[in-house]
């Protein structure tokens, strides 16, 4: 009855409605994990900003479902026999959303401008001698020597993408963001109708012509599926869960794990598994600069104190989303080897913190930065703090939002003086699948990542695989890489976990699982 | 009267330059720093020092400090150091729907609490005075997020009558506006209303002991013209001055009912740009506030001259 009323209450309402204008359009509407604040996916690593990249930007090369790179924006392309120079055409029909023809300009520019910003791309520009224009559509990439990831650098599906962008937005300092997002993409950035921090809107490139090979992952057609894609901004799980049920969205791309069960009941909503090796990778980063964990027996001591089980069934709960993994290169990923991995045989606090007194620790505190608002690394540092206590370590857990750990974790000075000792922070499996994008996995002392693990042989090794020319000589590399890479302990993996998709399987089709970043372009709505 | 709000206008002045200063000097010693959380998670020590440079961050606070008076004098609130937009426009953006939101949650909150707190009153220790009370201990009690929930349990989820989230701006039609505002306003609303209905009994009980009341009675008026014309218009000053100070709140962001049914209003604004370190949003947020908490103030003061023609300035 109560419904009833209710019912013809809103029913009276109803003449007083203006018209929707966008209710003939097809409109896919998904809730990701973060919300689109920066628009340069070259300025910044956020997968957020390169999923919205990935829908605005075109690059040269994508990476399909098995993670092998696949001619995107290029037609054809020809790598001389001593694999030091590149030569690349680009296909017919590639303009940009102001109308203007993508020309060879642009896409120098552009990876300048990425080679200079992003890691990989540093890597791979650490290799080219130089880029020239034939034509407008073909230019050539010489090498100093030969480097076998020049392709799946430019296809690359996480952190910053190659961007292909119009010359006079890549001329832009790399350390200052585009203010334009014009790319060449599948869909088109509405920048007029961006609420920072609560919707971006993106509209169907109608000029964009794809490739002719079926879709797999970024690579072969990408065909605009719906006439707007709108990426909502949810920051209440809950929330969100609840907007789905009720067919608010379509799509919501990490469901918190709580809520799973409850998804897999309701009604018109499917999860799916994210990809072979889209899973999570849980890290914990010690700091090579200051004792104890400047001596390597100190290190590997911390090894006796990780039960992974205890890590991931704090995080995730159903052992169907997650795996132990005891390797530092993704497990179920091309290159998992269990080089290293009888470091991790046992849990045994007594043993740990044996071995850090025989490395010289005398009960200092150790700083471990406890990051208070992070959905997976905040119940992982409980764990990691827990163990250590029961261990007898001296603990000075340190707690601050996620935003001051990211700051402090980049101070080199010693703990005392407003440094740290420990953090826990995670990694995408598709990243961490390969030794060279696993920046990680790195040992370059302080040039590279915080903690600055310093040694000669990990970045001789990964400099090695790189230019390794066969698949062989990949694996056994990978190999002796994760070995060395877990004797110097570059970092504790703590496990991986999958957080599937959730969707409105009555609604929407052509979910594909994601592969480093979430591929939206596809979808179609029923 | 005019020369008053003058004044009070004037006033505000040194209370914004205050405030300005306080603001702008916290967010610098919080710890945090937007050019890591930009920078991303493999960014180096190096890169993030670039990132810090371009943004300007690293120059001295003072000069800093200097830059951003001068643009504010200019009536430029600067620019958002993650969005590249402007902060004049990411707050216009999101003052549509606090407004909304405030306007419907007083409107729910006052018409509730009124009638309750003068009925209370009227029939003071009485079972429906009682009964009136606990209502509202319950609604002032009860955390909004837990009613918020509930309400989008049976009503969106359940009974599918209206949406769990989201705000429609009126110009896109009054009936989803008005939609995306009920759940919410509820959930709000009755935490102001237990307020407003305890303050108005408070009120009336004080005014219905006074002679006049007495005489009104006994001159036979009808109990309602008693009630509404004589006892509320009197007992009104302290009850506008609660429903301003909910204003004032409202305005300034009720964050846990924008997230809950997401609704981009300011408030959210707020804490993602705490969060994010994005310092000029924060700044040019804070200042907004200020000035919407010292105009919802003197409009109190003024408003008591109208409803107590004995206070006069």
């Amino acid at each position: 009855m109560f419904r009833r009323i209710l019912a013809g209450a809103l029913a009276l309402a109803v003449p007083f409605a203006a018209a929707n204008v966008q209710a003939q359009e097809k409109v896919l509407k998904a809730v990701m994990h973060a919300d689109v604040r920066v628009i340069d996916p070259v300025w910044t690593t956020q997968t957020i900003a390169n999923i919205h990249g990935a829908l605005v930007y075109d690059t040269l090369f994508g990476n399909d479902g098995n993670q092998k790179p696949q001619p995107q924006m290029v037609g054809k392309y020809e790598i001389s026999p001593d694999r030091l120079t590149y030569t690349f055409t680009l296909r017919d029909g590639l303009k940009f959303h102001d109308g203007s023809p993508v020309t060879t300009k642009d896409v120098i520019a552009s990876l300048k401008r990425w080679g200079a910003k992003d890691g990989v791309g540093q890597r791979l520009m650490g290799f080219v001698t130089k880029m020239e224009p034939v034509d407008d559509k073909t230019f050539t990439m010489v090498l100093r020597e030969p480097y076998g990831m020049v392709l799946e650098s430019l296809g690359k599906s996480q952190s910053s993408i190659a961007a292909i962008m119009r010359e006079k937005d890549a001329l832009t300092d790399p350390q200052q963001q585009v203010k334009e997002a014009v790319g060449s993409g599948p869909y088109m950035f509405a920048k007029d109708q961006w609420v920072p921090g609560s919707k971006a809107v993106y509209l169907k490139n109608k000029d964009y012509v794809p490739r002719t090979e079926a879709p797999s992952s970024f690579a072969g057609a990408k065909i605009p599926g719906v006439d707007r894609i709108e990426l909502v901004w949810i920051s209440d799980p809950q929330t969100t869960m609840s907007a789905l049920i009720n067919g608010e969205i379509d799509f919501y791309e990490q469901p918190t794990n709580d809520f799973l069960p409850l998804l897999e009941k309701a009604r018109g909503v499917k999860l799916m598994k994210t990809g072979k090796i889209d899973s999570t990778q849980g890290m914990i980063r010690l700091n090579h600069l200051h004792p104890p964990f400047d001596n390597v027996k100190a290190r590997q001591a911390m090894y006796y104190l990780i039960n992974q089980e205890d890590f991931l069934r704090t995080i995730v709960g159903d052992p169907k989303f997650y795996r132990v993994c005891k390797g530092l290169l993704t497990c179920g990923g091309p290159y998992e080897n269990n080089g290293g991995s009888e470091l991790m045989k046992e849990y045994n606090p007594k043993k740990a913190l044996q071995l850090l007194k025989e490395a010289g620790y005398k009960g200092e505190p150790i700083t471990v930065l406890a990051a208070t608002d992070h959905a997976t690394i905040t119940p992982a540092t409980q764990v990691l703090i827990q163990a250590m206590r029961e261990a007898g370590i001296n603990v000075d857990a340190q707690s601050m939002d996620w935003g001051s750990v990211v700051t402090r974790r980049a101070k080199k000075e010693p703990p005392s003086q407003g440094g740290w000792n420990i953090f826990v922070t995670t990694s995408g499996g598709v990243g961490s699948s390969n030794p060279v994008l696993h920046t990680w996995i790195g040992a370059a002392c302080e040039k590279g990542l915080f903690g600055w693990p310093c040694d000669p042989e990990v970045e001789k090794l990964r400099n090695a695989f790189g230019m390794a020319a066969t698949e062989e000589e990949r694996q056994k590399i990978a190999k002796d890489l994760q070995t060395r890479a877990m004797e110097q302990v570059v970092f504790l993996p703590f496990g991986q976990w999958d957080t599937p998709i959730a969707f409105r399987g009555d609604k929407i089709d052509n979910v594909v699982p994601n592969t480093g970043l979430a591929v939206l372009w596809g979808i179609t709505k029923k | 009267m005019t020369s008053y709000i003058v004044r009070r206008l004037f006033a505000t002045l040194p209370v914004m330059a205050v405030v300005a200063l306080f603001v702008f000097f916290l967010l610098r010693f919080a710890p945090g720093d937007p050019a890591a959380i930009i920078a991303g998670d493999d960014a180096t020590a190096e890169s993030i020092a670039a990132v810090r440079a371009k943004l300007g961050l690293d120059r001295p606070m003072v000069e800093q400090f200097v830059v951003w008076v001068g643009q504010l004098l200019q009536g430029d609130m600067g620019v958002s150091i993650f969005s590249n937009l402007a902060v004049t426009r990411l707050i216009a953006q999101r003052l549509e729907p606090t407004v909304a939101l405030t306007l419907s949650t007083l409107f729910v909150a006052v018409a509730l609490a009124i009638p309750i707190g003068v009925v209370a009153a009227w029939k003071a220790r009485k079972l429906v005075d009682r009964l009136a009370m606990a209502f509202a201990v319950l609604g002032f009690a009860m955390p909004t997020f837990v009613l918020a929930y509930i309400l989008i349990y049976f009503f969106a989820v359940q009974w599918q009558l209206l949406p769990v989230q989201g705000y429609s701006p009126i110009r896109e039609g009054f009936w989803p506006f008005v939609e995306s505002l009920i759940l919410p306003s509820v959930a709000l609303g009755i935490t102001y209303m237990a307020l407003i209905a305890r303050i108005t009994r408070a009120s009336m009980l004080e005014v219905l002991a006074q002679d006049y009341i007495r005489t009104a009675n006994s001159k036979g008026l009808a109990t309602d013209r008693v009630l509404l014309l004589h006892a509320l218009k009197n007992a009104a000053v302290p009850i506008v001055t609660v429903i301003g100070i909910g204003i004032a709140l409202l305005i300034s962001g009720v964050v846990i009912t924008e997230t809950v049914f997401n609704i981009p209003g300011l408030g959210r604004l707020t804490v993602d740009a705490v969060l994010k370190r994005d310092y000029p949003v924060v700044q040019g947020l804070i200042l907004v506030f200020a000035g919407a908490k010292v105009l919802v103030n003197l409009i109190i003061d003024i408003s008591y001259a109208f409803l107590d023609p004995r206070i006069r300035y």
